[in-house]
């Protein structure tokens, strides 16, 4: 049996993830990044290894992605993420058209085709306003757990609408909200609906075309896929490796090297 | 490969980038020159410079849109954009713009030499900041300041026609101008007009254009043999400084050699080809050389741009003036080309659709940037019309022409990235699916 690997080395987290020649999920794990991108990538193959109870050795293939991707040392090869959301999502559901992938710096948008194949996509600009980022600042400040805020907003039956476009900022509007005597639950489905305006906007730059699968760390929240299900109009498809897929877009290339595929790793290596 | 054809590659095979490279530092030192000399100077821009008339009068040019992405391309333009924000200027001002109000504050002073100040400044309607920034000039130096209005409907396939009564009225409305800049001329330089120099830059002009024209379609061959990106960008340079001059003119005679040479020898400019692609819009000047090495490194080659046609001010036409009646044809050119330069801004995605085939081309870049929204505002319009049409890859990078603080490279390295692997994707399954 061979087996392949996908470390998707995030800005907020790393994640691993081996499948087998079936392309079953054996192995896999998240991990805080933090400021040693090298190790993190590293600790979080050994995590999913250890989980796989599958020896290094028998992994023939090692694909990196995220913006971390080069520090993938003991990678075979690089994809970016972009790429790698759309294999996995196609995979994991087979009639995706459109991904929005939400992660901790990023936010992305992005079109394919029903082989996989990436027709077009959009992401956020020089801004993290509009991804995980702008929930941790409303979390930071509101001194709420992060797995609280998703729960919290459900709970609003009104919204207050945050209009700041900037992370930085939006955690002063938030305070300053607060201080007008706001409710925190109103708050925070604000802030949810902010970000989901932003990923709404991407989504049409390529063109929203169902089936519509979610992917990203930031679909753990359950208020977020909620907003996002009630601006689309129609219910997203959310896994339990949504959070995952990258990695698992990854581990699907490295796998498509071993078992020579026609749909290529990277076209870096015939570069490189 | 024989001793004749190498020898032949040694001495022609980027002769180009050498000898422009040359021609523009001598250009410059011929600016400094002027600036301690004070002589007369215009300050002109690339659509629409009506160097022919300038030169006939002996003006030093001046491109202030040139001298400020020098800046840029030397990695100092955040010296001169922050000498301009410190005066006063939004971050969001046109960056060509800030850079040159930067060398104006510094008394002329310039990476390449020094900007003498100017007699006159000619605008053109091309781009609305043209007119804003003489305005500058004019405040602080009293300068004469002229602006041809280019008439006709500012809508794709609504042109007048040469051959039109609407043409004709056009075409004399632009004579009548270009006679009151004669006029200006003389009163500035103190210089009686001498329609045979005009003749004679018109000439220069002539073979420039019908070189340019040439140079631009070798690039249909595979390999191609220059990069659009960067080698025509060294290319446009000498035909906006040195039009309607006899180095010029033999600078692209030459051009011609060297690409009908590489051509012929199937000679490219990458050592392999992978991807040929289209550019859309100003070049990424403040990492000039690693904008390009972003698509290089993929096998990428840039095989055209709209901006060697729009910055050239039309003169990809090849439009050839009629000497007989030199200030007649003169006006039919200038009306022309600038319309043509403002068309491949603003109306080229047919021009890209059928360039697809001509250049054989597997995907187009758009690069809008924040400084400018004359050349920006639109371009993810003509995206959309250009996927309608025909089946092909894009990518929509955004970034500045100007500014390193809104240029975030490694968010462009990945989208670059991507858009290489979704074209790799596609041509194996081109590939598997013929």
């Amino acid at each position: 049996m061979a087996y392949a690997a996908g470390v998707d080395v995030g800005s907020t987290q790393t994640k691993a993830v081996i499948v087998d020649e079936d392309q079953r999920i054996v192995g896999r794990t998240i991990i805080d990044t933090g400021a040693n991108v090298v190790t993190a990538a590293e600790k979080a193959f050994q995590a999913a290894l250890k989980e796989s109870s599958i020896p290094e050795l028998e992994v023939q293939y090692v694909v990196g992605t995220g913006y971390g991707r080069y520090k993938v040392t003991f990678g075979n090869s690089q994809v970016t993420e972009i790429s790698c959301h759309a294999r996995g999502a196609v995979h994991l559901f087979p009639g995706t058209r459109t991904v929005l992938d939400m992660g901790g710096q990023d936010t992305k948008a992005i079109r394919v085709r029903p082989n996989g194949e990436v027709i077009d996509f959009s992401m956020n600009d020089k801004c993290a306003a509009g991804t995980g980022r702008f929930l941790q600042a409303a979390a930071y400040a509101l001194e709420i757990p992060l797995a609280e805020l998703g729960p919290t907003a459900l709970r609003a039956e009104k919204a207050v609408p945050i209009t700041t476009t900037c992370t930085v900022f939006a955690e002063s509007e938030v305070l300053s909200w607060l201080g007008r005597g706001k409710k925190i639950d109103e708050i925070l489905l604000g802030v949810h609906r902010s970000i989901g305006t932003r990923s709404m906007a991407l989504l049409r730059r390529v063109g929203i075309e169902e089936e519509v699968t979610f992917t990203g760390g930031v679909t753990r929240n359950q208020g977020m896929v909620e907003v996002i299900n009630q601006m689309l109009g129609f219910k997203v498809n959310v896994s339990e490796e949504s959070h995952l897929m990258g990695a698992l877009g990854a581990a699907l290339f490295a796998l498509d090297r071993i078992m020579n595929s026609r749909v290529p790793v990277s076209a870096r290596e015939e570069v490189s | 490969m024989t001793p004749d054809k190498k020898a032949g590659q040694e001495s022609i095979v980027g002769r180009g980038s050498r000898e422009g490279a040359r021609l523009f530092r001598e250009w410059f030192q011929r600016l400094s020159g002027a600036a301690e000399r004070g002589e007369p100077t215009a300050y002109v821009f690339v659509m629409g410079s009506i160097a022919e008339v300038l030169n006939a009068f002996g003006f030093n040019l001046v491109f202030p849109e040139i001298s400020s992405l020098q800046t840029a391309v030397r990695r100092v333009a955040h010296e001169y954009l922050t000498v301009a924000e410190d005066y006063g200027y939004s971050p969001d001002v046109c960056g060509y713009v800030k850079a040159d109000v930067g060398v104006q504050l510094r008394n002329g002073e310039h990476p390449m030499g020094r900007i003498p100040k100017p007699t006159l400044s000619i605008l053109t309607n091309a781009c609305n900041t043209y007119m804003k920034w003489g305005e500058i000039w004019e405040r602080w130096y009293g300068n004469a300041t002229f602006a041809l209005d280019s008439p006709g409907a500012r809508s794709a396939n609504l042109h007048t026609q040469p051959g039109d009564q609407d043409f004709e009225n056009d075409r004399k409305y632009v004579e009548f101008q270009l006679r009151e800049l004669i006029t200006l001329c003389e009163q500035l330089t103190g210089t009686q007009f001498d329609i045979d120099k005009l003749r004679e830059t018109m000439q220069y002009t002539n073979d420039m254009s019908a070189a340019w024209k040439r140079v631009l379609e070798l690039n249909r061959s595979a390999p191609a043999p220059f990069n659009a990106l960067n080698e025509g960008t060294v290319y446009l340079g000498v035909a906006n400084a040195l039009r309607g001059k006899k180095e010029g003119s033999e600078f692209f005679r030459d051009l011609v050699e060297e690409m009908e040479f590489k051509s012929r020898n199937r000679i490219g400019t990458l050592t392999e080809e992978k991807y040929r692609l289209t550019f859309v819009g100003v070049p990424c000047y403040p990492i000039f050389r690693r904008f390009y090495d972003l698509f290089a490194e993929w096998g990428g080659t840039f095989v055209n741009s709209t901006y060697l046609k729009f910055a050239s001010g039309g003169l990809n036409l090849g439009y050839q003036y009629d000497l007989n009646r030199p200030l007649e044809s003169l006006a039919e050119g200038t009306l022309l080309s600038l319309r043509h330069a403002m068309d491949s801004m603003f109306f080229q995605n047919q021009d890209l659709v059928d360039e697809v085939d001509e250049f054989h081309v597997d995907g187009i870049v758009y690069h809008p940037i924040k400084s400018c929204r004359t050349v920006s505002t639109g371009l993810a319009d003509n995206r959309r019309a250009v996927m309608a049409a025909r089946d092909i890859a894009t990518l929509f990078i955004e970034s500045d022409m100007m500014d390193k603080r809104v240029v975030s490279e490694a968010q462009m390295k990945n989208r670059i990235d991507a858009f290489f692997e979704g074209l790799a994707t596609r041509k194996l399954h081109a590939a598997a699916a013929a």
